[in-house]
């Protein structure tokens, strides 16, 4: 069976709700591309998430009033994470596991066997927007800062 | 949602010098919006590194996404993970569908405020 039509099953849903103007989504031409400028074992590796995880156990927590990208230690074992994410297919499946939207271990063990140089020091959360606007004008530059800020030579991004 | 902004994110980075590959189990988003390298699970959305628990499959899953770092050679190159989520593919036709509400209640009404309020921002 064929994957799933998202963009036409939201606006089917949408429509259904009372939502008659389709959301247009971000579609462009031309696609970027950077070559790995060294081998991937001498990379730093940075990770970008939408998972909104959270420490469980830090009263401070980032809270989501501002939406604004924050970024946690990679190194934190992943059992003391826990995601506040509510648009998954909840009714499929769970995000119990850390490692299935967010592999910090998965990527310590690679970098442990030398497949990655390291994982950069912190990883960063972003929130989906329906303002493309402020996606890629605030987030993706505040994203881009960090990374350079932490020596990132490549980036994972994972969208739950 | 999470697609995009991932997709506009990583478009971003590659554009200012940074490689990426993109995890995501919403294939069509991510296609149309445009992104230098992703790795396509056909899940449902919320597990794109492999499935819970399964810390093999998850293994393999980042390891395609570093092979693609390394060995793609023009944007827009999409590798599908060779995993399928279940037989019974059932769950794909109940998504977003009135039996399944994709958010509960109260999580359908703070996305629909935010919606409302960039469209009150947009407005010339």
């Amino acid at each position: 069976m064929s994957h799933v039509r998202y963009m036409d099953k939201t606006r089917e849903y949408y429509r259904s709700l009372g939502y008659e103007t389709p959301y247009r989504w971000a579609h462009f031409d031309e696609i970027p591309f950077t070559r790995l400028a060294k081998p991937l074992s001498e990379c730093r590796v940075a990770v970008v998430t939408t998972s909104e995880v959270v420490l469980r156990d830090a009263p401070g927590s980032p809270d989501d009033l501002a939406r604004e990208v924050y970024s946690l230690p990679a190194d934190v074992p992943v059992e003391r994470l826990a995601s506040r994410k509510e648009s998954y297919d909840r009714y499929a499946t769970t995000l119990d596991d850390v490692d299935s939207y967010l592999p910090l271990t998965r990527l310590r063990e690679l970098a442990t066997k030398g497949r990655v140089g390291s994982l950069a020091p912190r990883f960063h959360v972003v929130y989906s927007e329906y303002s493309q606007r402020k996606t890629v004008e605030v987030d993706a530059a505040e994203i881009l800062r960090r990374c350079r800020e932490d020596g990132a030579d490549a980036t994972l991004l994972v969208a739950v | 949602m999470c697609h995009q902004t991932v997709g506009l994110v990583t478009r971003h980075l590659e554009a200012n010098g940074l490689p990426t590959v993109v995890f995501g189990c919403a294939r069509d988003i991510v296609e149309h919006c445009g992104v230098p390298r992703f790795v396509f699970s056909d899940f449902p959305l919320g597990n794109p590194c492999g499935k819970p628990f399964e810390p093999a499959m998850q293994r393999a899953i980042v390891e395609i996404g570093l092979d693609l770092l390394e060995r793609a050679v023009a944007p827009g190159t999409t590798v599908v993970a060779p995993y399928e989520w279940d037989p019974d593919t059932s769950w794909k036709d109940k998504v977003f569908t009135a039996a399944q509400p994709f958010l509960d209640e109260a999580a359908t009404a703070r996305w629909l405020r935010r919606k409302e309020s960039h469209r009150e921002a947009s407005r010339p």
